[in-house]
């Protein structure tokens, strides 16, 4: 037989080792070797999971109901997959956010609401503290099993001895200590707890190793294996219920709810979110918990059945199954085993009771007290007192509430009901938050309201069906309303609520509050209005795996504030020490140095706004925040305004850009236009200059002749005839002239009448020669006509095309030299074509001149006398004409050796 | 009526032939040049009394001859009467300018050239 005091410095040195341990990793932090910054102390952090519930109630929960512990270890295993998706979102989240508890989390998604982060706070310890009394009772039973084992084995009951009842409140005792020394010595809840996490980590490879000792000497040490086991157990037919999976409370439904509560509670409850999300040094970590954990579930469950089978062979019915654990090492007299199987029942109790305590705390000061501190009016002032002091002690304060209540709930209220049922308690009432986190994370519409009104529905019926009938169990409430239901109502009865029969309290109670719970949420979220704020987080919740870990990226401030202002904030919460330290790794991070004065950037109020998180929640960090800055944080909303104009500058710009380019395109070409409008301009206005030029030339000889033989009566005969014949020859020239202008004016607006018919090409050109060859005999020029005997035909006005051959020929001979000029006249045929060439043997056309020579108003300009001469419109209106039968024509000439004009014109086949 | 000479730059053989007439009729000898550079010559060589003279020439254009005539001490008092088809304000100015005496336009009045020629000639007589 153990000695009680024995047992109890035992236990003491079990504590002794934890605060060793704690102590030794903080150590190890401080000179820059974080423990738990490994994968594998992350994942042994997660069998904090395992607790008192896990360590003694398995065995007594498969003893009497055979496979039906398993649910709650199969819903971790399968949500163990689907981490890398929830979990690390959550985890993103609170670390861009500095979230340190559930409550936070949910209040921060649903627009920051200060209402909703109480309700969660509520629900969470409401929940809790009968689980946290839970495990008080699995470490009182075992002290006290221990004690008085075997005497009363038989009818095993809690009414607790002195001496028990005294050592409970110290361990009690001991674990307030050790939770404030590790857990809440500092106020900022986003720093890890390295002590801590490592105790934790290794409590969890204590309870592990302890646990399968106990199976391994269950199926080795007593039994010859597994089979041997089975066999024994097969003669008793009572037992034979425990091994069909199909059994009274072993539906499919049942397996179903209690696999989905296992889940959820692996996620949401308040130690598993501290070590999973809060505590997590790196995402990737992950990855190894995600395989690990479960394997973890697996060993730690794998001699579950075989001890229960043990205990069942060796212990009378009437004997409370959740002693079987220690009970069977000490029947079999193994000191050892029963001090090891004491240790690790301690160790399972107390990493849950350590972690759970630290997360409550923490929601109870940031999500309960704190909110309602700031709101007071005091507070807000700038010079306030200072409330670092303050705040740690309400943390530090909540832990010793949070674990004395649990201790006289333990004393009060813990009944009869067995280890894993109460246990099974607690989770659905955390399972409340399912809703409003999954629904968070993912859905867009959720709104403050509908996680509200589904939370308290939920928790509700919860409180109605499984918080109830505990308590009245316990005897503080009439037992007529578990036997009957409310007012006599079978329809309302606490366990089976609403005539739900097939289901086992623990999954009916599980399906009628999240199914409320949901409801209310998906119901109320899409009939209530989502207000801006709402959008903004639930934004923020939603996307943020688009953002980047860059904590700079979470929100944006508006309104101004001195660094002065932000450092005094910040002492107040963080005192002067801490703040100083926050302030100078700030300006040493960002290179710059802080003035007082100087108004803080943007960044410097988030990087308060994160400070403040951390000791007293985000929201009540925003709201801190927002009084010295005296501006509201920029809502998404405002953002999203801002984007969008920013946008709309943007593409605006760019359709000015655009314009402008096109502008400036039109500018070119409106200038191109200009300056070939002022070159045509030019020339016209030449052409205008010449036309008159070349009108009054002959008008100044009609007049002086005309006046001179007016006023001049005497004047001989013959002289009289010679001016008259002037006369008439210079009215001729104008007529000319005039007619050329109005041909040229007829083609270049295409009013042309053209008189299209076939024509002979020859009698063109013997037409022009004939017109033109008294022109020629004037200047004795020799015309040379080379013709072939064919008469090819074309299709053609002939007047125009004569007019065309005459300008050619008698421009060739205003060229041909004063002395011995020559034009020779060819027509050849061509294929399709006939070409007709003139040739004069004057001084040739310019290489410069060629190019224009065609253009209107160009003028040709005589060599010899380099005089203009002409309209400058004869070859211009022959280009004109020659192109009107589409043909071409041109001209090939070099200066010295004589023009060669020709043009070419198809033949009518 | 004393015999004065006269020079008549003219590329138009017709108005040429005309301003002979004229000048002829009135008592004048004249002489011929069909371009600029022919002008300048015969004007150095023959010193004439008065010059008519067409300004859109081969060449050289009048109002430059009258330019660099007007450049030379010895075609000071020189009176210079120039013709043109051009009647733009500017183009008269520019013959102004250049030192002309008279700028008639074509097609011109026989009697109106005739007394302009004679009142620039009695001018010189005038004159020492």
């Amino acid at each position: 037989m153990i000695a009680n005091f024995g047992l109890f410095l035992l236990a003491l040195a079990y504590f002794g080792l934890l605060f060793g341990i704690a102590y030794y990793a903080n150590k190890q932090r401080k000179a820059g070797r974080s423990l738990i910054n490994n994968a594998t102390i992350y994942s042994l952090s997660f069998a904090v999971y395992c607790t008192g519930l896990t360590f003694y109630g398995n065995v007594g929960s498969a003893a009497t109901q055979g496979f039906m512990y398993l649910p709650i270890y199969l819903g971790p295993t399968l949500m163990a997959f689907l981490w890398t998706g929830i979990l690390r979102k959550i985890i993103r989240i609170c670390k861009l956010y500095s979230i340190t508890s559930i409550a936070d989390f949910i209040s921060s998604r649903y627009g920051n609401s200060s209402l909703l982060g109480g309700v969660v706070a509520i629900v969470a310890v409401v929940g809790i503290l009968p689980y946290i009394s839970l495990q008080l009772k699995a470490i009182s039973s075992s002290f006290q099993l221990i004690v008085d084992f075997p005497e009363e084995f038989i009818t095993f009951s809690l009414t607790f001895l002195p001496f028990t009842k005294v050592t409970t409140f110290y361990i009690t005792t001991l674990l307030i200590i050790f939770v404030i020394a590790f857990g809440v010595r500092s106020l900022d809840a986003t720093e890890r707890h390295e002590g801590l996490v490592a105790a934790i980590a290794f409590e969890s490879i204590i309870k592990l190793v302890a646990f399968i000792s106990l199976g391994l000497f269950v199926v080795y040490g007593i039994y010859n294996g597994f089979g041997d086991l089975l066999k024994e157990a097969k003669q008793i037919p009572e037992l034979e219920s425990l091994w069909t999976l199909r059994s009274k409370n072993n539906s499919y439904e049942e397996w179903f709810f209690l696999s989905l509560l296992g889940m959820l509670a692996i996620l949401l409850l308040p130690c598993q979110f501290q070590m999973a999300v809060v505590e997590n040094v790196n995402e990737s970590f992950l990855d190894r918990a995600s395989w690990l954990f479960p394997l973890y579930l697996f060993l730690i469950n794998l001699f579950v059945f075989p001890i229960a089978l043990a205990g069942r062979l060796h212990f009378p019915n009437t004997m409370d199954a959740d002693t079987f654990v220690l009970g069977l090492p000490i029947i079999f007299k193994q000191d050892f085993l029963v001090w090891l199987i004491f240790i690790g029942g301690l160790s399972a109790a107390t990493s849950m009771i350590i972690v759970e305590t630290l997360a409550l705390s923490t929601m109870i000061c940031n999500s309960l007290v704190v909110p309602i501190i700031i709101s007071l009016p005091l507070v807000k002032i700038k010079e306030g007192p200072a409330l670092n002091r303050i705040l740690l002690f309400i943390r530090q304060g909540s832990v010793v509430l949070i674990l004395f209540t649990s201790y006289l709930y333990f004393q009060i209220a813990s009944s009869e009901a067995s280890l894993v049922s109460t246990g099974l308690v607690s989770f659905l009432a955390i399972a409340q938050f399912a809703p409003s986190v999954i629904g968070g994370l993912y859905w867009r519409s959720g709104t403050r309201l509908g996680a509200l009104f589904g939370l308290l529905a939920g928790f509700s019926i919860w409180g109605y069906t499984l918080l109830l009938s505990q308590l009245t169990q316990a005897g503080l409430f009439p037992q007529s309303i578990l036997q009957e239901g409310l007012f006599g109502i079978e329809f309302l009865k606490p366990s089976q609520l609403f005539g739900i029969e097939t289901m086992g309290p623990i999954a009916q109670a599980t399906f009628w509050s999240l199914f409320f719970n949901t409801s209310l949420y998906i119901g109320i979220s899409l009939l209530s209005p989502q207000r801006a704020e709402d959008r903004s987080q639930a934004s923020l919740f939603i996307d943020v795996m688009r953002y980047s870990i860059d904590h700079s990226h979470s929100k944006l401030w508006k309104g101004t504030a001195s660094t002065h202002d932000l450092r005094q904030l910040l002492e107040r919460f963080l005192g002067k020490r801490r703040t100083e330290d926050s302030l100078q790794i700030y300006a040493t991070r960002n290179q710059f140095e802080l003035q007082e004065n100087l108004q803080a950037d943007a960044d410097l109020v988030q990087y308060t706004e994160n400070l403040l998180s951390g000791t007293i929640g985000s929201v009540s960090a925003r709201i801190m925040v927002e009084s010295v800055v005296g501006a509201e944080p920029l809502k998404m909303e405002e953002v999203m305004n801002m984007l969008d104009a920013t946008q709309q500058v943007i593409s605006y710009s760019q359709q000015l850009e655009e314009k402008s380019q096109q502008l400036l395109h039109a500018n070119e070409e409106l200038q191109k236009a200009n300056l070939r409008l002022t070159e045509l301009d030019t020339l016209k206005d030449d052409f205008i200059s010449m036309i008159t030029h070349e009108l009054r030339t002959p008008l100044t000889s009609v007049r002086a002749f005309s006046e001179i033989i007016y006023h001049t009566p005497d004047l001989e005969r013959a002289q009289r005839e010679e001016f008259l014949a002037i006369v008439i020859k210079e009215t001729e020239r104008l007529t000319r002239l005039i007619n050329h202008v109005l041909d040229f004016e007829k083609l270049d607006s295409k009013k042309m009448k053209w008189n299209m018919e076939p024509v002979e090409i020859q009698s063109i050109i013997e037409n022009a020669i004939t017109t033109t060859s008294q022109l020629a005999k004037d200047k004795n020029i020799e015309m040379l006509c080379n013709l072939p005997d064919s008469h090819p035909k074309i299709f053609g006005d002939h007047d125009r095309l004569t007019q065309v051959m005459i300008n050619l020929l008698s421009n060739a001979v205003k060229f041909c030299p004063e002395e011995g000029g020559k034009i020779w006249i060819t027509l050849n045929h061509l294929g399709s074509k006939a070409q007709v060439l003139v040739r004069d043997n004057g001084v040739g056309i310019q290489q410069e001149d060629q190019e224009h020579i065609f253009e209107k108003f160009r003028q040709v300009q005589n060599p010899q006398n380099k005089t203009y001469s002409g309209s400058g419109l004869g070859l211009s209106i022959s280009k004109n004409i020659i192109e009107y039968h589409n043909g071409r024509i041109g001209v090939a000439s070099g200066s010295e050796k004589g023009a060669i004009f020709y043009f070419t014109l198809p033949l009518l086949s | 009526m004393d015999t004065k000479k006269i020079v008549i730059v003219e590329d138009d053989p017709m108005i040429m032939l005309s301003l002979q007439f004229l000048m002829k009729q009135q008592g004048h000898q004249s002489h011929l040049a069909k371009s600029g550079e022919e002008a300048l010559e015969l004007i150095k060589a023959i010193h004439p009394d008065l010059i008519l003279m067409d300004v859109m020439l081969p060449n050289r254009t009048g109002v430059e001859i009258c330019a660099i005539l007007r450049d030379k001490a010895e075609f000071q008092h020189t009176k210079i009467i120039l013709l043109t088809a051009k009647d733009r304000d500017t183009d008269i100015q520019k013959g102004m300018d250049a030192g002309a005496n008279a700028y008639v336009t074509k097609p011109f009045s026989t009697i109106e050239l005739t007394n302009t020629v004679q009142k620039l000639l009695a001018e010189n007589k005038i004159k020492p």
